[in-house]
């Protein structure tokens, strides 16, 4: 009784303690006898510094210190590659008692700027542990090292018959480690659901060196607190993970998709739920792409889907896709499906096209995964990853548009598009603001009004790219302050010196 | 006929089921063939051609009387001749063989064709792939122009036809530029990639597709035998591509150059 509320009192106190606290621990930086000490235990290839004796010219580095948006820069001087989960653990340790910043880095395809330091942490890639531990075909539990690019992965469980839970548009160059960090969603969610279901266990080394084998291929496993949830999403800031054990899927005997062009934006909701209704268990994907995003993806050459004829006259478009264990069964459904969505007054749909080819179906993906690297191509983008009720997608783009215009800033050398897109099932809107260059004018005219306006909606800032360096001083708006404040609770007993990912997730 | 009003367009286009392009073969246990059960699909050459037969239609308007799509293949090759009608072929022809029987060498496919032609006697342009991209022999269209002793132009990357003066004007690629043909119909002409970017079958033509009619017939009907001629003694894997190294330094380079037998 007494120790309970002895704790209380003790835990009350502590969490005053890391209100006023919100100042970033000291860290130090890397120096030569810092990289003198890893040089005792990684080979000569995993370590890349502008130090000495190593000296590399800091071009070497840039690609490590800059993100894939380019628009968040690090200064850090050393990048180590490690291909062991020991040498991972040396790496921490030594960091842990010098205090020195760690950012781990996976294909650093995030795009919240929590891959690249804010300052001249060192960064720590997992390109080097790229190899397969195991896999079971009869589980399709999958174990692997976190630097296995997605993309390798999906093509080494494809022999046997399997897919991987999530696919996403950076799978060529994201990593498994990093999809787990960042809690990933991407275009399979609605189907094979998040990465909080699908991984089983992981191997992660904590701040201080302590390997936290987690390993399990187990379904079910009720033996105290699930550790793992906490490394899912945590954005590097709790450990570095090494090792993920996965729960893959059979592969489905048949898939389709249709791309379908709407009239009108209001139409996404009945369309969505008669989709449901007709496709039920079949249904895989239901991506929306606004006309913007769309002619931006065919400007910047990402697939191809409809004639311009077909296209014209359309606010929006739907990518539909149907994953089930047999053709004749799937496309008699599919059919009945567009056969009603055709024939019904007035139509839900203009037109679409149905892929006939293994090659139209990566074609008609391409069209939709493709608009991320559109947009890059186009401008600089300011990306707003948000959850908000499916009905209001098109309000949030056009109150955007708006505010946008009212200061001034919508034109050529300015805010160039605003375009929304996104998991429609997984109510998911990717809002993007497509700028000649970021500036601090465009910046100050989204930013609070976008997070405000999300917040109106009870939305969440971020559906599924993270908090990184981009929202820390937001996270309020879609938590509450007890809920940050065991947050930052839970990141103090992992890292008391502060050394992971620091100015991420938590101011 | 009159000879006043010149004569209507009728085009003719066989399409292929084949292994789709983006499948990754694997060869059989056995060694006779490959694992045939994985996706297939037009061969991308025959939906090439059934876009021209379409654009020809779109620019020459009603000069085109009929677009016909054949087909030689088992029952599920009937999808591929859906897929052709839903971009806008007419009818379809299935010459039908058993899913077990053995794929049907050029000189089977070219007497077939021709028997279909002679059976329709209207055919003034045969429009068809230059080659099939899983047995890549690329002879058909020119034995079949060769049987119907009709004029024979390859590779085209352009193609416009004048029905009056029944002339077709095709532009082919050769070493170093292009050729202009001018061939009197009737004419078969097979396709290169740059003839045109083939549509995707929409949803409404897909619906209308369902309609479309066609003719089923056995090699039986046409009076032409498909046993192939050739036989297979064995299929194998290319060897296996060895990943390459990093090497540090010219010398390292160079020596390895030299034990690899460059010098
Ligand atoms: C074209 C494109 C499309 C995208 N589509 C989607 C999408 O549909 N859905 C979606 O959710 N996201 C999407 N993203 C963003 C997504 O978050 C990342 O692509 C991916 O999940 C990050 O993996 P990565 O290996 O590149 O990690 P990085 O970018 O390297 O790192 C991301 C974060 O995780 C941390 N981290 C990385 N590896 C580890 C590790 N081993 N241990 C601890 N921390 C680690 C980093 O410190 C950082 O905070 C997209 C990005 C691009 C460029």
């Amino acid at each position: 009784m007494l120790c309970s509320r002895a704790t209380a009192r003790h835990l009350a106190r502590y969490a005053k303690r890391w209100q006023h606290t919100s100042a970033r621990p000291a860290l130090n930086s890397v120096t030569p006898d810092d990289i003198a000490h890893f040089a005792q235990f990684l080979p000569q290839n995993a370590i890349l510094s502008t130090l000495s004796p190593v000296s590399v010219a800091p071009a070497e580095i840039e690609q490590y210190n800059s993100d894939w948006m380019g628009k968040y820069r690090g200064k850090s001087t050393t990048v180590l590659r490690p291909h062991t989960t020991e040498q991972v653990s040396k790496i921490l340790k030594w960091c842990h008692e010098r205090r020195i910043g760690v950012v781990p880095q996976g294909g650093n395809t995030g795009l919240v700027g929590g891959s690249v330091p804010i300052e001249d942490e060192l960064i720590l890639s997992l390109g080097n542990m790229s190899k397969v531990r195991s896999f079971d075909p009869v589980s399709g539990a999958l174990v692997a090292d976190a630097g296995c690019i997605l993309e390798a992965l999906t093509e080494h469980i494809a022999t046997h018959d399997h897919i991987m839970p999530l696919d996403l548009g950076a799978k060529g160059s994201c990593q498994i480690g990093g999809n787990v960090s960042t809690n990933a969603g991407g275009l399979r969610l609605l189907r094979y659901g998040s990465l909080h279901g699908s991984v089983l266990g992981l191997e992660v080394v904590l701040p201080d060196g302590t390997i936290l084998d987690n390993l399990s291929t187990l379904r079910k496993d009720n033996t105290g607190y699930d550790l793992k949830q906490l490394f899912i999403g945590a954005e590097g800031t709790l450990g570095v993970v090494t090792g993920v054990s996965i729960l893959t899927s059979a592969a489905p005997r048949a898939v389709n998709n249709v791309i379908l062009a709407l009239p009108r934006f209001e139409n996404v909701l009945p369309l969505f739920k008669s989709t449901r209704r007709h496709l039920s268990e079949i249904l895989s994907a239901f991506e929306f792409i606004d006309r913007t995003a769309y002619e931006l993806a065919v400007k910047h050459g990402q697939g191809k889907g409809l004639t311009n004829e077909e296209s014209e006259g359309a606010e929006c478009f739907v990518l539909l896709e149907t994953s089930g264990g047999s053709k004749e069964h799937d496309e008699e459904k599919l059919n009945a499906l567009l056969e009603t969505l055709l024939e019904s007054d007035p139509p839900l749909i203009n037109t679409g096209v149905l892929s006939q080819s293994p090659t139209q179906f990566a074609s008609l993906w391409r069209l939709r995964e493709g608009v991320t690297e559109a947009v890059s191509k186009e401008g600089k983008a300011y990306k707003y990853d948000i959850s908000i009720p499916l009905a209001s997608f098109k309000d949030v783009v056009d109150a955007t548009k708006e505010q946008l215009r009212k200061k001034g800033l919508l034109h050529e050398n300015a805010v160039k598009h605003v375009l929304g897109y996104g998991h429609v099932g997984d109510g998911n809107l990717h809002l993007n603001i497509v700028a000649a260059a970021y500036t601090q004018e465009i910046e100050a005219a989204l930013e609070p009004f976008v997070y405000e306006l999300v917040s109106s909606y009870k939305g969440s800032i971020s559906a599924e790219h993270g908090i990184g360096a981009m929202k820390t001083h937001a996270i309020h708006y879609s938590k509450s302050a007890v809920a940050v404040d065991v947050m930052k609770r839970i990141k103090h007993l992992f890292d008391p010196h502060g050394i992971m990912n620091p100015g991420k997730v938590l101011e | 006929m009159r000879p006043t009003t010149a004569r209507l367009l009728n085009i003719l286009v066989p399409v292929k089921r084949c292994v789709d392009y983006a499948v990754k073969i694997r060869v059989n246990a056995q060694q006779t063939g490959i694992d045939a059960n994985v996706k297939h699909s037009m061969n991308p050459f025959d939906e090439i051609a059934v876009e021209e037969a379409v654009r020809l239609r779109e620019r020459l308007k009603d000069k085109v009387k009929s677009i016909t799509v054949v087909t030689i293949g088992p029952a599920k090759a009937a999808e591929t001749l859906r897929t052709a009608l839903a971009m806008g072929a007419d009818s379809g022809i299935h010459i039908e063989v058993p899913e077990s029987a053995p794929a049907p060498e050029p000189l089977g496919v070219a007497r077939a064709l021709r028997a279909v032609v002679e059976r329709r006697r209207e055919t003034d342009l045969v429009i068809m792939g230059k080659q099939a991209i899983d047995d890549d022999l690329g002879q058909t269209g020119q034995m079949l122009a060769a049987l119907l002793g009709a004029a024979q132009a390859t590779c085209a990357s352009a193609l416009e036809v004048d029905v009056e003066k029944r002339v077709a004007r095709v532009r082919t690629e050769i070493d170093g530029g292009a050729q202009e043909l001018v061939c009197t119909l009737p004419a078969v002409v097979t396709t290169d990639l740059r003839l045109n970017e083939p549509r995707y079958a929409s949803l409404p033509n897909i619906m209308k597709a369902k309609k479309k009619p066609i003719e089923k017939l056995t090699p039986a009907d046409l009076g032409v035998d498909l046993t192939p001629v050739l036989e297979t003694i064995k299929v194998t894997e290319p060897p296996k591509r060895v990943g390459g190294g990093k090497v540090s330094s010219v010398d390292e380079l160079v020596g390895r150059l030299k034990e690899a037998g460059f010098t």
